[in-house]
């Protein structure tokens, strides 16, 4: 490696007008949820359990024992404080947030880096459109932008790629691919509707989203529900909403899943796909689940990516603009 | 044959796809929703010039090409072919009139040009961004007419023609702009 390449690493990737934006993008989050009664709180970033998603890969560590010999039981970082969270209002939190680190293992690019900081939070009786319209005004004070647009998933998919994305079927998702000439992975399963789907978001509807004002895409398919209920509309449909700006996402929420069963059932099933996908399977059974079994209150709960909030303020092009030690200088 | 995984993808690499070499000159990485990560590759097809953008799944791999880039310098022409050597093995390697298109008409001889190598091919030459050459005929400009924006065609020392202002004359060296075949500027009477 050459002298200017070491010297390179030591110094930060983000300029200090970045990083000072970052600062007092902070205190304005803090500020907005102290303001409205939120409880700021701190949770493990080491967990025995984790989210078992079937494209986001847990960080496992090895923990070792007093005397350095690796210990048989490792531990997750989380991909999202989630779990600890829910505990918490599942143990009479009512409104509470979080700044944490959060970890995905292979997410690097221009937008993603395997470390990030995430803001989280929940608040317990929050509906559907109460959980909506928060993220709406936090979108509303951090990025100062005009009232969000709201969109849902069905007509964003009809607007932008003139398909119905609940019934098409699969074959016809391929062709609209193929006329748009848009390159299908190889090993790409041209079964796996979500994939499709997802190649399909990202190719043609999310470059469309949120370029004069934020986008909240709302009422995704019931087969991405992850955490959230799923509502038994004629099609089915999951109460989960992400926010766009400019064609990025910026955050993710839910109409929070309460019910444990149906948790387990979600777990089992995306393993069983997790497995089919050469992936490995992740706990089912979780202090989550256990703390669910108990009561969960209903609530909306919302993730916001702080790292891309501060890219959108800077005009940053790249995550590394806004992060002082990125993966590859960490 | 080396690959390379979507985790070592970036810009700058050399990749061989349906059995063509190319220059990765964008790499990005999308996640849209909890979805699936998607990886594209925009790429310069390194014979054709051509642009084409594909996208991989996370674990899928792609054939790296056996592509270097060479200082040489051009020697001579041969009927259809282009001789050029390379300055640090002395080895010569020849392209074709359908190879070089119009970069032929920068070609003088002892031109530094970089040159890409394919599977040890030569498969594609690039002449400096700026070559000066001498106008061996032109018609002689309007008296008195010193205008920029008067032009008129010239022939250079290689036989090729360009666009000159009206001001040039037959022995004056001019400026080339090789990407673009623009005159730049006179550089000697």
């Amino acid at each position: 490696m050459s002298t200017e390449q070491n010297r390179n690493d030591v110094l930060p990737s983000a300029p200090w007008a970045n990083l000072r934006l970052r600062s007092d993008c902070l205190k304005r989050l803090r500020c907005f949820f102290a303001a409205r009664d939120f409880l700021e709180v701190d949770t493990p970033l080491l967990s025995a359990d984790t989210v078992v998603d079937r494209f986001i890969e847990p960080m496992k560590v090895s923990i070792p024992d007093s005397e350095g010999s690796a210990h048989s039981k490792g531990m997750f970082l989380q991909t999202s404080p989630e779990f600890a969270m829910k505990r918490l209002l599942a143990a009479g939190a009512d409104a509470i947030y979080q700044v944490a680190h959060a970890f995905r293992a292979s997410e690097q690019g221009p937008w993603h880096n395997p470390e990030f900081t995430m803001v989280e939070w929940y608040r317990v009786g929050d509906d559907y459109e109460a959980g909506m319209s928060l993220l709406e005004t936090v979108a509303d004070e951090l990025l100062g932008t005009p009232p969000c647009q709201r969109l849902t998933y069905q007509s964003a998919f009809e607007t932008f790629a003139e398909i119905e994305p609940f019934s098409t079927p699969h074959k016809d998702l391929v062709a609209v691919l193929e006329k748009r000439c848009i390159s299908i992975p190889q090993s790409l399963n041209r079964d796996d509707r979500d994939q499709l789907l997802n190649l399909l978001l990202a190719e043609l509807i999310e470059p469309n989203l949120g370029d004069e004002v934020p986008v909240i895409l709302y009422d995704y398919p019931a087969s991405q529900a992850a955490l959230a209920k799923v509502r038994e509309d004629d099609i089915p449909v999951a109460e989960r909403f992400e926010l766009y700006f400019r064609g990025i996402e910026l955050a993710n929420g839910y109409h929070e899943l309460l019910d444990a069963e149906v948790l387990m059932q979600r777990n089992r099933s995306i393993n069983d796909q997790r497995s089919r996908d050469g992936r490995s399977r992740l706990p089912e059974k979780s202090r989550l689940i256990r703390a669910m079994e108990q009561g969960l209150p209903p609530c909306c709960g919302v993730a916001l990516g702080f790292d891309r909030l501060v890219m959108m303020l800077a005009g940053a092009e790249s995550i590394d603009r806004v992060i002082a030690f990125p993966i590859d200088r960490a | 044959m080396a690959t390379y995984k979507t985790s070592d993808f970036r810009k700058g690499l050399k990749i061989q796809l349906d059995g063509e070499p190319y220059l990765v000159v964008e790499s990005t990485f999308r996640k849209p929703g909890k979805g699936n990560a998607i990886y594209t590759l925009r790429m310069k097809n390194l014979i054709r010039g051509t642009l084409l953008e594909r996208n991989y799944k996370g674990g899928e791999s792609v054939e790296a090409a056996d592509v270097e880039e060479i200082d040489v310098q051009y020697l001579y022409r041969q009927g259809d072919t282009f001789v050029f050597m390379d300055n640090k093995t002395y080895e010569q390697y020849e392209l074709s009139g359908d190879q070089i298109d119009d970069l032929w008409r920068y070609l003088k001889e002892g031109l530094a040009c970089s040159m890409i190598l394919w599977n040890g091919n030569p498969i594609t030459m690039t002449p400096p961004n700026h070559v000066e050459l001498q106008v061996t005929q032109c018609e002689p400009g309007a008296k008195g007419d010193t205008a920029t924006n008067v032009t008129k065609p010239a022939i250079v020392e290689t036989g090729g023609e360009f666009i000159v202002p009206g001001f040039i004359k037959e022995g004056n060296v001019i400026k080339i702009d090789s990407r673009t075949g623009d005159y730049v500027e006179r550089v000697s009477n």
